[in-house]
Order: C-alpha cells, then sequence, then structure tokens
C-alpha cells in the first residue's frame, strides 16, 4: 500500500464558523441533529444484523400464546367484559418494549470496555444528544416488536383499534415508553461499569418492574401495598395508555395524565443520564 | 502562540496523584511524544487534555481555549484515538467515517468527498464497505485516525497508538501519522511506551514517571544529555525513570491492554 497525494488544501485550525459559540435554537436545531445521527448509527448496526429483533420476538410470542391462552380459559382475572388475552395484549407489548430497553444499556458497558465512548465524548455532541440518540434506537427495535405482537394478536383474533390515530397514539407510546426505560438502564449502566453487575441489576428491575404493574392484571385487584407501587410505576402508565388505544378501553388514568408521566419522567431521565454519561469513562 | 499549553496539570483519584502539576508546551506543526511505562499517568494527561477528565487542579488549553472553562470549543478543535478500539466493528469503514463527519459538522456537500480522502488517505478505499470486524488490527487502528481527522483538527490526539500492533503494521501507522502532518499540518500529540515509536516520530518528547515529568526535549539532545556515549532513547528512558518498562498499573489495566492486543491482532 502506498500513500497517495491529494489537492486537499492544508489546514491547521478548524475554520472559525466552527467555533462561534451556538446559541439558543442554533442549539436545539444541533442536538436534534446530533440525536438523530446517533440513532442512525444504531439503525446501521441493526441493519447489518437484525437477528436481535427476530430472537426478541420469543418471549413475547410465548406470553401470548402460551399464558394467554391458559389465562383466558380459566377466567381467573377479573378483566370486566374483555378476553383475558385481548387485556394482555397491551401489556405484552409494554413487557417486550420494558425487556429491550432495559438491557439496551450493557452496549454502553461494551462500549466504554473498547474506547467508542470515549471517542464519542472527546467529539462535540451534546451529551444529551448521544443519550436520546441511543434511547431512540431502543424505540426502533421497540417499533419491530410492536408490529410482531400486532400480528400475532390480529392471528389470535384479539379486537385491536386499527384506526391510524388509535395506531399513531400506540406508536408514541411504544417510542416513549422504550426511551424511559432506555435511559433508566443507561443511568444504571454508567452507575455500575461491569457487565457482571449490570445483568445482576437487571435481572432484579426487571421482574418488579412488570409483576408490580398493570400488565397482566388490573390494579383494583391487588393488595393495597402493591397497588402504590403500581401507580408509581410509569410501566403502569404506559400499559394504561396502550390499553386505551390497542383495545378501546378506557383509561383508568386519563390519556393525557399517561403521556404527561411518560414524557416527565423521560425527560428527567435524560437530564440525569445526559449528567452521568461522561463519567462512565472516568 | 503554543497550540497546546498545560500549566500544572493535575489529577488526583483518591490519594493517589496520577499526574501531577504536568506544565508543558507544544508548537503547531509538531510530534509530541509523551513517553512512559504502564501506569506512568499518560493516558490520565491526554484524558484532561481531550475533555473526558476533569483535572483536579491545574488546566490545559488547546488553542488558547480551556479544556475546563471551554470544553465545547476545544472538542470541536481536537480529534482524538483511544489506546482500546474505538471504531465500531459491527459498522462499515465507510459508515464508521460517515458518522463521524455528521457529528463533526463537516458540511454536507464536502462530506462524502471527505469520507472518501480519507479512506483512499489511509490506504483503506478497498475495504471501505467491510464490515470493521473483518479489518486487520492495523487497518482498524489507520480507520481510527481517519475518523478523528475528518474535520482537520488542530491537535490530534493518539492514545498508544502502535500497541499491539505488529512491526510492519505499526511502520505503515507511523507513515501515515507523518504524513498527516505533512499533508495538513497538524499538530499531533501521542502517548507510547515505545522507544523506538518516540524515536521515530516525534520532535519533542517528555518522558513520564510515576505521574511527574522525569525529562523532557528533543531525542537528540535527550541521548546527549546522558555521559554514555551513543546512549538510545531507551537508555535515556531507563535513566529517568529507573526501571526499562516495569509496569505499574493495575490487574486492570493488564487485562485490557491485552484485550486491546488480542483484538488488534
Amino acid at each position: 500500500m502506498t500513500l497517495q497525494e491529494h489537492g486537499v488544501p492544508r489546514g491547521g485550525l478548524a475554520s472559525q464558523r466552527l467555533l462561534r459559540p451556538l446559541t439558543g435554537l442554533h442549539t436545539f436545531v444541533n442536538f436534534l441533529r446530533k440525536t438523530l445521527v446517533i440513532a442512525e448509527l444504531e439503525a446501521r448496526k441493526l441493519r447489518h444484523d437484525p437477528t436481535e429483533l427476530i430472537t426478541r420476538a420469543v418471549q413475547p410470542a410465548l406470553w401470548l400464546l402460551v399464558f394467554g391462552q391458559v389465562f383466558t380459559r380459566t377466567r381467573a382475572i377479573p378483566t370486566g367484559d374483555v378476553p383475558y388475552l385481548d387485556f394482555m395484549a397491551p401489556g405484552i407489548l409494554a413487557q417486550s418494549v420494558l425487556f429491550i430497553a432495559i438491557f439496551s444499556g450493557i452496549a454502553i458497558i461494551w462500549e466504554r470496555d473498547l474506547g467508542i465512548v470515549h471517542k464519542f465524548l472527546a467529539s462535540p455532541t451534546p451529551r444529551a444528544a448521544l443519550v436520546l440518540g441511543k434511547a431512540l434506537s431502543a424505540g426502533v427495535r421497540a417499533l419491530t416488536q410492536a408490529t410482531f405482537i400486532y400480528l400475532l394478536a390480529l392471528l389470535l383474533g384479539v379486537n385491536l383499534n386499527l384506526h391510524p390515530l388509535a395506531l399513531l397514539g400506540v406508536l408514541t407510546a411504544v417510542i416513549l415508553g422504550a426511551i424511559l426505560f432506555s435511559t433508566f438502564s443507561l443511568i444504571i449502566a454508567c452507575l455500575v461499569k461491569t457487565r457482571e453487575r449490570f445483568m445482576g441489576i437487571g435481572q432484579v428491575l426487571t421482574m418488579p418492574l412488570f409483576f408490580a404493574s398493570n400488565a397482566i392484571y388490573p390494579i383494583d385487584i391487588m393488595p393495597d401495598w402493591l397497588k402504590v407501587l403500581a401507580r408509581i410505576n410509569p410501566l403502569s402508565y404506559e400499559v394504561d395508555m396502550l390499553r386505551a388505544l390497542m383495545i378501546g378501553q378506557s383509561s383508568a388514568t386519563g390519556l393525557l395524565v399517561d403521556f404527561g408521566v411518560l414524557v416527565l419522567v423521560s425527560a428527567g431521565l435524560l437530564l440525569i443520564g445526559a449528567k452521568m454519561y461522561p463519567r462512565v469513562v472516568i | 502562540m503554543p497550540i497546546l499549553e498545560t500549566r500544572e496539570l493535575t489529577r488526583q483519584f483518591g490519594t493517589l496523584v496520577a499526574v501531577n502539576r504536568l506544565t508543558m508546551s507544544v508548537e503547531q506543526g509538531e510530534i509530541f511524544g509523551l513517553l512512559g511505562p504502564n501506569g506512568a499517568g499518560k493516558s490520565t494527561a491526554i484524558k484532561m487534555m481531550t475533555t473526558l477528565l476533569p483535572p483536579t487542579s491545574g488546566d490545559a488549553q488547546i488553542a488558547g481555549y480551556s479544556v475546563t472553562r471551554h470544553a465545547g470549543q476545544v472538542r470541536r478543535l481536537i480529534g482524538y484515538v483511544p489506546q482500546m478500539v474505538s471504531a465500531d466493528g459491527t459498522l462499515s469503514g465507510y459508515e464508521n467515517l460517515l458518522i463521524f463527519a455528521k457529528l463533526y459538522d463537516v458540511p454536507r456537500r464536502e462530506r462524502e468527498k471527505r469520507v472518501r480522502d480519507a479512506l483512499a488517505f489511509m490506504g483503506l478505499a478497498d475495504a471501505a464497505d467491510q464490515l470493521v470486524r473483518t479489518y486487520s488490527g492495523g487497518m482498524i487502528r489507520r480507520l481510527e485516525i481517519a475518523q478523528s481527522m475528518l474535520h482537520r483538527p488542530a491537535v490530534l490526539f493518539l492514545d498508544e497508538p502502535t500497541v499491539g500492533l505488529d512491526p510492519a503494521a505499526r511502520r505503515l501507522v507511523w507513515e501515515h501519522v507523518q504524513q498527516l502532518r505533512a499533508d495538513y499540518g497538524m499538530t499531533i500529540f501521542l502517548t507510547t511506551h515505545l522507544m523506538e515509536e518516540a524515536d521515530a516520530l516525534c520532535d519533542h518528547v517528555a518522558i513520564m514517571h510515576l505521574g511527574n515529568v522525569a525529562a523532557m526535549g528533543t531525542p537528540a539532545a535527550l541521548k546527549a544529555s546522558l555521559a554514555k556515549e551513543g546512549a538510545t532513547l531507551d537508555d535515556v528512558f531507563i535513566h529517568y525513570s529507573g526501571s526499562a518498562l516495569e509496569s505499574g498499573g493495575t490487574y486492570r489495566d493488564a487485562a485490557r491492554a491485552r484485550r486491546t492486543a488480542r483484538r488488534l491482532g
């Protein structure tokens, strides 16, 4: 291999234009643009190797096919006038979003053990854009799950609301849920810093988040102490939103409240994540 | 005015002083080498200069911008290739560069050309569309350097750029580093524990030992400062740091170094 000559001009310093401090709107547009670049990066990775998406689809399929079918038959859980399978389908969607998102933080630990995170942090990319970009990519992964679960649910005869506005709402809820839990996951990854500890904590968190929610049974039938936990669990709000939009059951807390909770919690976690992220390399 | 300047740059981890009052300056267009055994504080120093690690005290400036007060501007002015593998193995070489061209705000109409030029410059044009995990260690290093030169940084930081490479791949990286300076007038700041590397590349070197700078100057001047006839940079190193490559560092450092070597091998 030989070195090639190029007609590229010498340029010591980067152009002055780049050095001007950014202000207001500029900062925000830059933040959005960089967020999309990070999301694009993740989407490209996924395109090269989509096996993750397929293996991820197994678990929700089992829940719907096995757990859902059995409990629909026994009618052990009171779900009013909707069949149990219809009741749980939104819960399983929320669960699969949760599972994809909550383990996404491990990628950060991988990238930190290599030098990838260092390189991103030394670039002029806003920290919050690095975090939100990763979170959006969890959203993309979650959307493929949602498509799969919709197809399976339709096959199983679940009475889904297919109105475009309802679908748009589901899309929003899925992406918000993925952003929320993957940012949470990233914060944990920044705290524990090793894969082993992260996996341990991930396992410990996932099941309580899932069971202390309205995903597979209504909050009404829970003991009081669990009701309290379910009400502060953001997953309950995601499920409530999904259930209202997917099977038309009236929302317990109100769609606007659900949406508000998901957005506010995500924003809060994003701010914490952006603060924590640079510390992952220290 | 020097392009890179540090004043009393210090970093403590608990009671350990990893870098102790590092004061030095690098002129534009220089290749400057920070030498020292593992655990001497080189990586810590480079992390502070690249805004990854806040100094405990003191400061560093790149083209007059402080790493503590103007971190955003500093990040626009520098390129950084970490010691460990920083290219993404699950993407192609082209994609790795494209993403960084976007992150560094290379104007859209120039982007494609810059990326292609960088690939050609590093001798990677033919491998551009292969996944990076199929690359050899030397190719990965050159790709990483290509990634960090896309925005024509004023200072390019290379942390142990040839660790784990075989001699042929190492030489090729050296040639490219020299070509970068020749073609773009780039200032290059590198760390290494290979005396041969410092001798081949650097205009000035600083020898670090246990967080302190033990000696600083041109390789020739440092060699001449020893009483010994025909002294090599190795002798200089042993003279000032008291040991050849007796590594400090922890279990974790050792594990990392070997892992990196294996990935690159």
